[in-house]
């Protein structure tokens, strides 16, 4: 089977080279995006996604309220607390239920753990693309002890599948939030490191300073949201606008920078990160006594209605669409990710970029693909 | 007359195999076994993500388990210098063929981890209009590690296993 | 929700043959007739602030024979960043012409190739129809049709 069909590639003139990056490239992991080259020159490129859709939405009107919890994580297991908390809230708001504040409390720790897990991969491998392998080794490292306390909280290492509708699935273990405490304190010192060794470095600045810069007004028009959108200088935070699971009990703010090229959108994932830490310490400190769940029993009915439920996860605002018929298994279940949101913006930054440009790009973007395909 | 010659031309035959036999265990073993051990800790992955295991993968290679102890590469762009695919999760309808001509594309001897639940049965998505159900339909697996996502330790578990069974390898072609 | 109201009371009144759906917490829903879709999505960006795009919905009501498509928009402006409309349109199932609103907003381009190849429905204006998650020589039902089954069940 030929896989790379003539009629695909049209290049306009004898001197523009049509190349596909990817599905196998260290640069762009199940992936692929076709470019057209003028020498050395991105003239135009787009995205080729679609190898990792495995049908999420489909598979949601078979399943039942309950058995949706462990396939909606899939996507996006760098930060499955997250994809699941705005299924939660979506569900929890048709049911017109009121989950407990312990649980409310418990649901921001797990997502703002998720946050630091999916964020540490992030800049693990955007150091990877700028030829920084030490950020790769020690982020890698690092984000094993941020893992461990998902683990002892929910019990998995990845998949944590805590956050469910009605509250979570199990309480917190004592010794957990001891272990919280001290890992936000040791990781709070070694973000001063990162920044000393990755984000002031000159020849990371040399190589993602003023590349793919994407304006105010094109992230607002291409809808871009999370990293991408507040490292182009749009102040976009669902937490803030919309304090979902009270998110009004802390106090923290939205990092915001204005250059919207590839260093800045690394940037904000560490700024991130530190707003992170202060309100998992929040959370940990102020827990309140209560169960963690409601009884919904297996099957829940979920009474017919229309939701558009949203949270903020590591890359961006994360929606749901849920229309209910009264069933036990949801009519339509639309996954609004924010990979997929962001993915727009791509051909736009790839044009007349180097190629050597092209993974720093494309990985600044914070894109994963699996999320964005579901 | 006759039967004296062909119990001449017997034990001859019988000779030769005994030679041959010499032969094998002293060269031809020895030389599979250097061959086979030489493979044995240099394993190079072809760098193939094709859906969420890769962030076990990812840690695997990570600086706390580390799989380059076991002798292993993390990912490697070039396909024609691998010996190794681990298929990290589901395979798709889109990427099974892509998934079929990077494996034709290596050299031998050539061999398959299917990681993951998705990429031995379907997993999780046994029900989905657009995944496999396993990879062995498309390409020969030589080790499974089950999971969802296997832990970095099934992994590298699966890795030593692999290497059991490359040490073990009756020829010096693989096939 | 009197902030979501006041807002769907501009547009019901400023387009008489749109329709309030629902409205709630920073939420509302207004569905808008085929014809005056893009009226009313410049109305929303313009004047009301809707300028985000989230994502773009499909819901295949089959026993109604109508085919929805929801515009789901936030919006940038100061102290209205909480609140999503929802634009919906529904066109029968057997002739399922939508037009594009990329001209609204330039995002919606990938979600509206997404929902073309879920649902079938064929946005008019479109640049690029093509498969965007599908396989390439996908050749059944849109998948996301309710009368399209998976294979595994």
């Amino acid at each position: 089977m030929r896989m790379t069909l003539e009629s695909e590639y049209s290049p306009d003139a004898d001197r523009i080279m049509a190349v596909s990056l990817g599905p196998q490239h260290p640069g762009a992991g199940h992936f692929r995006i076709r470019l057209w080259l003028d020498g050395d020159y991105v003239v135009k490129a787009l995205p080729d996604a679609g190898y990792v859709h495995r049908g999420e939405e489909k598979m949601g009107e078979y399943r039942n309220y309950t058995q949706n919890v462990p396939h909606l994580e899939r996507p996006v297991i760098l930060d499955s607390s997250n994809i699941l908390f705005a299924y939660s809230l979506g569900v929890d708001e048709l049911m017109n239920s009121k989950v407990p504040p312990r649980a409310q409390y418990l649901r921001v720790i797990m997502s703002e753990i998720n946050r630091i897990i999916s964020h540490m991969y992030f800049i693990a491998i955007q150091g990877l693309f700028l030829g920084h392998t030490t950020m790769i080794t020690w982020c890698m490292g690092d984000r094993d002890f941020w893992i461990d306390l998902g683990e002892r909280i929910a019990g998995a290492r990845v998949t944590f599948a805590y956050i469910i509708p009605g509250g979570v699935r199990n309480d917190i273990p004592e010794f957990a939030i001891e272990k919280g405490l001290k890992t936000c304190d040791w990781f709070e010192k070694r973000m001063g490191e990162y920044e000393k060794i990755f984000y002031d470095n000159p020849m990371v600045h040399q190589r993602s300073d003023g590349v793919g810069v994407l304006s105010r007004d094109d992230a607002i028009a291409f809808g871009a949201t999370g990293t991408v959108a507040r490292a182009s200088g749009l102040a976009l935070d669902v937490r803030k606008d919309e304090p979902y699971s009270s998110y009004s009990d802390f106090e923290f703010k939205t990092p915001v920078l204005t250059q919207g090229d590839s260093w800045a959108r690394a940037y904000v994932a560490l700024l991130d990160m530190r707003e992170s830490i202060k309100i998992i310490r929040q959370a940990l400190k102020g827990l309140p006594q209560g169960p963690v769940r409601l009884k919904l029993g297996p099957q829940p009915r979920v009474p017919a209605g229309e939701v558009y439920s949203r949270t903020e996860a590591a890359r961006g605002e994360m929606s749901y669409h849920i229309v209910s018929d009264g069933s036990p298994r949801p009519y339509r279940l639309k996954i609004g990710v924010p990979s997929a949101k962001n993915l727009r913006a791509l051909p736009h930054l790839l044009k007349n970029v180097h190629i050597a440009d092209i993974p720093v790009i494309y990985w600044s973007l914070n894109y994963w693909p699996v999320e964005a395909d579901r | 007359m006759v039967v004296a010659q062909q119990q001449k031309a017997g034990t001859f035959q019988v000779l030769v195999g005994k030679i041959d036999d010499v032969l094998q265990y002293a060269i031809g073993d020895p030389l599979r076994y250097l061959a086979n051990w030489g493979r044995l800790y240099s394993l190079w992955p072809v760098h193939l993500e094709t859906a969420c295991c890769s962030v076990e993968v990812g840690a695997a290679a990570g600086s706390r388990f580390d799989i380059e102890r076991f002798g292993t590469l993390e990912a490697f762009g070039s396909l024609r210098a691998c010996d190794l695919i681990i298929v990290m999760g589901t395979v798709t309808r889109k990427l099974a063929p892509r998934l079929k001509l990077i494996y034709d594309q290596m050299a031998e001897p050539k061999w398959v981890i299917a990681m993951g639940a998705c990429s031995i049965t379907g997993g999780l998505y046994f029900d989905s209009y657009n995944v496999l159900r396993g990879i062995d339909d498309i390409i020969p697996v030589d080790v499974y590690v089950p999971g969802c996502p296997p832990r970095a330790e099934a992994l590298i578990q699966g890795i030593v296993l692999l290497q059991e069974k490359i040490r073990r390898m009756p020829t010096l072609s693989g096939r | 929700m009197d902030r979501a109201k006041a807002i769907a009371d501009k547009i019901t009144s400023k387009h008489p043959g749109t329709k309030l759906e629902w409205v709630k917490p920073r939420r509302l829903k207004v569905s808008a007739p085929a014809s005056m879709i893009k009226d009313v999505a410049l109305f929303a960006r313009d004047s009301l602030g809707f300028d985000h795009i989230s994502t773009v919905s499909g819901v295949d009501w089959i026993a109604k024979n109508a085919l929805e498509v929801v515009y789901f928009v936030g919006s940038t402006v100061p102290g209205q960043e909480g609140f999503v409309l929802a634009l919906s349109e529904r066109v029968p199932r057997d002739n399922p012409v939508v037009s594009t609103l990329i001209g609204v907003w330039r995002g919606a381009e990938y979600h509206e190739r997404e929902t073309h190849e879920m649902f079938g429905l064929n946005f008019q204006g479109h640049p690029d129809q093509s498969h965007l998650f599908l396989p390439e020589d996908w050749n059944d039902l849109p998948p996301l049709r309710k009368d399209y089954v998976s294979p595994g069940r």
